[in-house]
């Protein structure tokens, strides 16, 4: 009854109790942060406009970010992924969203940072539609905890117009 | 003569006893694991709860072994999150995030591209042959939830089975011989 197999088995499976507790504690208390994140993003300049042969439009361009996300990071947080989005309305689509950079913050010493980046991803519409487009730029964050639940928020950094003609 | 009979019917009735408790306790732990993620299933709205990650084109976000917790409402789906989604022709579904959203404008219908975040490009080579965006009937779930490491256990079991067997054993062993 009271053999070491027994009594391993007891506090093994006890323990898992207290860890979920914990684990479920650092998730719970994410919620009680509420952060003030401050960014801002423009466009440094449009590298290029062109309508692919497909006839899809293309732009490649740079961005000049600056943001401080030092806020979101607490005890139960792995890393925080943020990207910037444009986004934009066509007659066919009532929303694109289209990814342009992203990037990975590993920890609160590198939350806060000013650089002027190409875009990762080129903006491609899914017709001819992006002459003269009015495009909101929106940076978006998503935290990945250590464990439990993962958070997403974003906020509207700036509006922009394409050029009226290609370039 | 009649003792003796007595003492033998004794026995043979507490062994059948016994047999009956052991049988309805290993079907109680069958029945109580199904119940839950059949429970999951309903909760969640998506066919499969749980997921294991499997490789490593989401690190240092999700490293291999780690579990996600999938949720399937009827929200529209958006740029970041993290969504589970299965290509037809390919068995195991994968686990990858959203860079591209186009929404159209009188179905509300949605053309879907994704990207690993540890990958270099986008997930058009993974698709199925000529198919440039994934549709919502393609996507199982988006993951809400993370715990690390758990997943191993899977991951073990399916890539060495006699560690299975071995367990599966040694359980079963455990709820048939142990007393009360």
């Amino acid at each position: 009854m009271h053999s070491v197999a027994y009594r391993l088995n007891t506090l093994v499976s006890f323990s898992v109790l207290p860890l979920a507790l914990m684990l479920a504690a650092a998730s719970f208390l994410d919620g009680f942060n509420s952060p003030t994140v401050q960014a801002h993003a423009q466009i440094h300049k449009i590298r290029r406009f062109r309508k692919q042969v497909n006839g899809a439009d293309e732009v490649n361009l740079s961005l000049n970010i600056s943001m401080d996300m030092e806020s979101l990071f607490t005890w139960n947080t792995k890393q925080v992924f943020v990207f910037v989005t444009a986004e934009y309305q066509t007659p066919k689509n009532s929303l694109n969203q289209i990814s342009l950079w992203d990037h990975i913050i590993p920890d609160k010493e590198h939350a806060k940072f000013q650089r002027v980046v190409p875009n990762k991803y080129p903006l491609i519409d899914q017709g001819s539609n992006l002459r003269g487009k009015n495009i909101e730029l929106v940076l978006h964050w998503h935290i990945m905890p250590k464990s439990g639940k993962m958070i997403q928020d974003k906020m509207s950094l700036s509006t922009f117009n394409l050029p009226e003609a290609y370039s | 003569m009649g003792w003796i009979g007595d003492q033998i019917e004794s026995i043979r009735s507490i062994q059948v006893r016994q047999l009956l408790t052991q049988a309805i306790s290993l079907g109680m732990i069958v029945t109580s694991a199904l119940i839950i993620w059949k429970g999951l299933m309903c909760v969640t709205g998506s066919e499969s709860p749980v997921v294991v990650v499997l490789s490593g084109s989401m690190e240092p976000g999700f490293k291999r072994g780690d579990i996600l917790f999938l949720h399937m409402s009827k929200d529209p789906i958006r740029a970041g999150e993290i969504v589970v989604f299965n290509i037809d022709g390919r068995e195991i579904p994968i686990v990858h995030r959203v860079i591209k959203v186009h929404e159209r404008q009188e179905t509300g219908e949605v053309d879907v591209l994704t990207k690993g975040d540890n990958n270099y490009g986008d997930d058009r080579l993974l698709y199925a042959q000529g198919q440039l965006w994934l549709q919502r009937h393609h996507i199982m779930g988006r993951a809400v939830g993370f715990l690390p490491y758990v997943g191993w256990v899977t991951i073990i079991m399916t890539e060495k089975p006699i560690i299975k067997y071995l367990l599966i054993g040694a359980l079963g062993l455990l709820v048939i011989t142990s007393k009360e």
